[in-house]
């Protein structure tokens, strides 16, 4: 089921969706987590972000709606910095980007369809929402979007009744309440059994091509990042190292972002994958 | 690790070294015996007290309940005080509490609710209770405000605690989401300290049930303050009556209390 977008999906050739320009994060104390880093997203596409623990992976993409603070660089989103903006336009900003968790980060005594509504937090007053007064079309997207994400029916269910891949889907589904510009999603399927993890990342990545919204995936598992995702982006270090299609990731740029290993049995074809799955 | 090591191996002291350890055991005892022989106890003074209470006992047996209507008024005011000193003490322990936690309000906010806590808890009720009777007289005004106080500050106390042992990542989703400080609170905070909160305002109400009796003693109202009256008139009869009462009223609260604690999940 397609759900009905409030605005035209910004879909446009050379338009930048979202720049990173020279962002760098030093965390109090000196640690130095970002580097210099610099991409561009100027179509609808899955981007991973691959590299080890500590490279900087989960820095970047908090960076990006500013739930970690970027110490300098520009972020832009649409045209507007989002590195600067006050309190209340970041609040703005923020609804144009949805999150997706590793932990799923879900309330466990809120149900359901409170979960899926709160990714309308940012659009509703303070009361509204409060009292779990929404308007009629959110519920109704929101219902809309159960069924898209495979939940029908379990809209009063408590969070906590939930098995693990249920849970991220409940959390894909918050985040796209938002009809963000772009997602962020940070390890989505590290929590998950290699099966289910499959089909979450699968749909991640249906869902943001029919809703023609960019997806930038931190990922661990090689392999999956190369079976779902268009390009792919390394870090090492905190600086990018690689930034290319997923075609692209050859033993040697693996070991260029991780490390000497013996990468053969890593690297598949996306089209094996998707068999396999 | 060879064999020897293995066969002598002791879990490490937890003071450091072991002699240090053997040390503050010493001092620990010596203070002990020296404390003890300082108290200057007195077996004739300790016998003279068992026939004292016998004595007492005697005579507050059997309790007298005829002045009945004096003792269902005192235990109303008590059980009055306590029901409105917790609901008022849960609502003003809100805003307090969040305040009060760490990784909810900024530091200037945090530390002076801190200050304001650890001032209030380092006052017994009764102390509050002769302060407060000095201020507004004797009778239930000074009583509530008192029980009032200290329950502000204890739940304030409980709540900030509570908040600051949330799981941190609902409150980044949703925050994530673009939602005000309040929203914040209301969906991911709240849900999460609920449970625990209204357990600690359920047993902070048996809790002031027993304190309203106490600050009575002071002349702050309530059944506490009949007892007080009637050990002085030497009354040992209906002394035993307004105790018997209490532990009635008290094993009710704590019934109630197990009962709306089994209902919650």
């Amino acid at each position: 089921m397609a759900l009905a977008r409030e605005e035209a999906p910004p879909i446009g050739g050379a338009r930048r969706l979202l720049a990173v320009e020279a962002l760098a994060k030093t965390y109090r104390g000196g640690a130095r987590a970002l580097d210099g880093v610099s991409f561009e997203v100027t179509r609808p596409e899955v981007i991973a972000i691959i590299g080890t623990s500590g490279a900087g992976k989960s820095t970047l993409i908090r960076c990006i709606n500013r739930l970690v603070e970027p110490t300098a660089g520009r972020i832009l989103l649409g045209g507007t910095d989002i590195v600067g903006l006050g309190s209340g336009e970041l609040r703005q900003a923020r609804r144009r980007i949805g999150m997706i968790f590793q932990e799923f980060n879900l309330v466990d005594r809120l149900t359901v369809m409170e979960i899926l509504l709160s990714g309308r937090l940012g659009s509703v007053g303070f009361f509204a929402s409060w009292l779990r007064r929404y308007p009629p079309a959110d519920v109704a997207n929101a219902f809309a979007m159960l069924e898209r994400v495979g939940l029908s029916g379990l809209h009063d269910s408590r969070a906590d009744a939930l098995s693990g891949g249920q849970r991220q889907r409940v959390g894909i589904g918050r985040a796209l309440m938002q009809n963000p510009d772009v997602l962020l999603v940070d390890e989505p399927t590290a929590s998950l059994d290699p099966k289910t993890a499959r089909q979450i990342m699968r749909l991640i990545g249906s869902l943001a091509q029919e809703r023609a919204t960019p997806a930038l995936v931190n990922i661990h598992d090689v392999a999956l990042a190369q079976g779902f995702a268009d390009r792919v982006i390394g870090l090492k270090a905190g600086k990018l190292v690689f930034d290319g299609p997923s075609a692209a990731l050859t033993p040697d740029v693996l070991t260029e972002i991780y490390g000497a290993e013996d990468w053969s049995r890593t690297i598949r074809r996306a089209d094996e994958d998707e068999a396999g799955a | 690790m060879n064999a020897t090591a293995a066969a002598s191996w002791r879990p490490p002291p937890f003071l450091g070294t072991r002699r240090r350890q053997n040390l503050a055991l010493a001092a620990a005892g010596a203070y002990l015996a020296w404390s003890v022989s300082t108290l200057d106890i007195d077996a004739n003074r300790a016998l003279a007290g068992f026939g004292r209470a016998a004595d007492l006992f005697v005579r507050m047996f059997p309790p007298d309940f005829s002045r009945w209507e004096l003792l269902v008024r005192g235990m109303t005011e008590s059980l009055q005080m306590a029901l409105a000193a917790t609901l008022a003490g849960v609502v003003a322990s809100v805003p307090l509490g969040i305040a009060a936690a760490k990784n909810l309000a900024p530091r200037p906010v945090y530390l002076a609710a801190r200050g304001l806590i650890v001032v209030g808890r380092s006052f017994h009720e009764v102390i509050i209770a002769i302060f407060f009777v000095k201020l507004f007289g004797f009778g239930p005004v000074a009583g509530l405000l008192t029980l009032s106080l200290s329950s502000t500050i204890f739940l304030a106390k409980m709540l900030a605690e509570d908040i600051e042992n949330v799981r941190v990542g609902p409150i980044e989703a949703v925050r994530a989401t673009g939602a005000g400080f309040g929203q914040v609170v209301a969906y991911a905070v709240v849900p999460q300290v609920l449970t625990r909160s209204v357990g600690t305002a359920i047993y902070r109400l048996d809790a002031n049930l027993r304190h309203s009796t106490i600050v009575g003693i002071v002349g702050a109202g309530g059944i506490g303050q009949s007892l007080s009256a009637s050990f002085s008139r030497y009354d040992y009869d209906f002394a035993a009556a307004i105790l018997l009462a209490i532990i009635a009223l008290v094993a009710l609260g704590e019934w109630f209390s197990d009962w709306v604690r089994g209902k919650m999940r």
